[in-house]
């Protein structure tokens, strides 16, 4: 226990945020693997796991360096169907469905960084409303060209339209997005174990940078740009690194998400999902690693444990999300919970010191 | 409205800096803002370890100038050379990495941040560690935080700040803030540092100490300084050139001895004597 208390800030937050993860895959595993838990939350693991991404990947962008994007959600679509069309045409050479898995993941982490190198340059250029007005464009503008995307693949290789299936020109070959029905015949290859090992790496990512000469220019042009400035720091550049960094996660995460459904439609990875993320990281406290994971988790899984109140739902979901954002915002549930924890750390040493005195004696 | 005293063109400069060229010229710089000249035809020269003084009245375009000289604005005329060199259509952080440092007026720290973590920020274009290093902690991240840590520390414990290292930079009393970010433009290496009213706020014996320290910063890093400040005693004790604005112009220039019995710059402060009569009278 001392020990811990004396360990500097950072490796605390890292022992808390991989502790965390790596604690819920040896008690979920197992539960999953022997069919324990129902078929319901089961299903719920692989998307559990890429919204966990997606919220730590978001908390980068809003939390450490301070600037609202509506339009996360455009970087895992974007991520999402690279993934699904590589793949998918990738199903023959590589017969490993991990190794196929790690490459889709990979390719759409790379193709989200370029369309969030692509946003970023114009984009980074405004601040706060303006930000977020075009990003959430961005993300809406990604929803539509893939609502009116064809892409198959033959033994001629890939093809492309915009109008539609039969303009793609075909022999015998295979469709992959079929415009507004989205990817169709995805072999599902996610598992929960990828899931996890991609938060980790997301963790590794985002937490090594946060605690570095970059990740401290980002935090400092969110504290004062104009400071930054005046020592030196270039806004743009590290403003970019951060929301390119972001925009590659949220694409790994996902290709990973898509690859759990046998089919995804763009319009999965709308506006709502977008807010949808930006509330676990509020929610879970800007700047806090730890606090997204443990509030999308939770936001997640709510609504499907409350599915027998079917009617009640939605009512004990607004419920629980005002409650939250009282105690983890106002000034009074903040002292009221260090009162708390003061009281109950001296209960316990008490306990200690008792326990100590009937050894001795 | 010919106010301007005439003054030998390096009088500013002093005598141990003679044979050296100056780290800082500005050449008939001016802003407009619209219509309104904010400065103009200013002509500075600041010698290598000269601690020069910008004073004024309030509103006479003071902070301007510095803004000006870290290219916050760009000047609308003129030039300003630094080392030599010309600061023209480079960015403030380019500007910062030629050789200019500044705190400002309403102290800008990174709050949320630690004291050390705002001096590495300072350090920012000192340590050596790419991208790649900052996301794995690989290829020499270790040797670099530890240098970055080392040096930060050393240039905290000149302004015996090193206990308070791990204290969040928001929460410290008001002085240790002034002095922090000092400490951080230290930090980025300048070869001339501005500071913008650092004893504002301050009580007689702060201001004493941070007249020492001032003294302490040129001497020991061998740096010019050029400060804004409203403290007379100050400005007439550290300051061995000072220059006076008025509205945007520069009324007088010299040695405080000169500035102290020059008429034109008594008058920019108090008004003009026969005014000041006739308000008596009244």
């Amino acid at each position: 226990m001392e020990k811990i208390k004396n360990l500097n800030k950072f490796t605390r937050t890292n022992i808390r945020a991989y502790g965390l993860i790596i604690l819920a895959f040896i008690v979920l595993f197992p539960l999953q693997s022997t069919g324990i838990i129902s078929n319901s939350i089961s299903g719920q693991l692989v998307p559990i796991c890429t919204y966990i991404v997606m919220a730590i990947s978001l908390n980068l962008t809003v939390g450490f360096l301070g600037e609202l994007s509506l339009g996360h959600a455009g970087f895992m679509s974007v991520g999402a169907f690279t993934g699904v069309i590589t793949a998918i045409c990738l199903q023959e050479v590589i017969p490993s469905a991990a190794l196929r898995l790690l490459i889709a993941i990979i390719a759409g982490g790379i193709a989200a960084g370029v369309a969030g190198f692509l946003i970023g340059i114009p984009v980074l250029r405004l601040r706060g409303d303006y930000l977020a007005i075009v990003t959430l464009a961005f993300g809406e503008i990604i929803k539509n060209i893939i609502n009116c995307l064809y892409v198959g693949v033959d033994s001629n290789g890939l093809h492309m339209s915009m109008t539609n299936a039969e303009a793609l020109g075909m022999i015998n070959g295979k469709l992959i997005i079929n415009g507004p029905q989205g990817a169709v015949g995805i072999t599902k290859i996610a598992s929960f174990t990828a899931g996890i090992l991609l938060i980790l790496f997301a963790l590794f990512i985002i937490l090594n940078l946060v605690n570095s000469k970059s990740g401290r220019a980002v935090t400092a042009i969110r504290d004062n740009r104009i400071a930054a400035e005046s020592v030196g720091i270039s806004v743009t550049r590290y403003k970019l690194t951060a929301f390119i960094i972001s925009a590659v996660l949220a694409g790994m995460a996902g290709a990973l998400y898509a690859m759990n459904f046998s089919t995804i439609a763009a319009k999965k990875f709308d506006f709502n999902t977008s807010i949808l993320i930006l509330v676990f990281v509020v929610l879970g406290g800007m700047g806090n690693i730890v606090g997204s994971i443990v509030a999308t988790a939770l936001l997640y899984i709510l609504p499907e444990l409350l599915r027998e109140y079917a009617d009640y739902r939605m009512l004990i979901y607004a419920i629980v999300l005002i409650l939250v954002m009282l105690l983890t915002n106002s000034e009074k549930a903040k002292q009221m919970r260090e009162r708390f924890v003061y009281k109950w750390k001296k209960r316990l040493r008490k306990n200690n010191d008792q326990q100590e005195g009937l050894k001795n004696g | 409205m010919d106010r301007m005293v005439p003054v030998p063109s390096n009088a500013i400069v002093p005598e141990r800096d003679l044979g050296r060229p100056p780290i800082l010229e500005t050449h008939h710089l001016g802003i407009d803002f619209g219509g309104l000249t904010a400065v103009d035809e200013l002509s500075l020269t600041v010698g290598r370890t000269e601690i020069a003084g910008l004073i004024g009245p309030n509103g006479a375009g003071k902070t301007t100038v510095f803004n000006l000289l870290t290219n916050v604005y760009q000047p609308t005329r003129g030039a300003i050379m630094l080392d030599g060199k010309s600061t023209a259509k480079k960015t403030t952080a380019q500007v910062n990495r030629m050789g200019i440092a500044r705190t400002f007026q309403n102290i800008r720290l990174f709050s949320n941040m630690s004291v050390l973590d705002n001096v590495k920020v300072g350090l920012h274009n000192s340590i050596h560690q790419n991208l790649a290093a900052s996301v794995t902690h690989l290829f020499g991240y270790k040797k670099s935080e530890k240098k970055s840590r080392e040096e930060a520390l050393e240039l905290l414990s000149f302004f015996h700040m090193e206990d308070l290292a791990n204290k969040r930079a928001g929460s410290l009393p008001y002085g240790a803030q002034r002095r922090l970010e000092i400490v951080r433009a230290l930090a980025t290496h300048p070869g001339i540092i501005l500071l913008d009213e650092p004893a504002a706020g301050m009580n007689p014996s702060e201001t004493a100490e941070l007249m020492e320290n001032i003294r302490k910063i040129r001497d020991t890093f061998q740096i010019a300084v050029m400060l804004i400040e409203h403290d007379m005693n100050l400005v007439m004790n550290i300051c061995e050139g000072i220059c006076v604005l008025d509205h945007g112009k520069v009324i007088a220039k010299g040695t405080p001895e000169e500035i102290k019995s020059n008429p034109v710059v008594i008058e920019a402060y108090l008004g003009k004597k026969k005014g000041a009569d006739e308000e008596c009278s009244e």
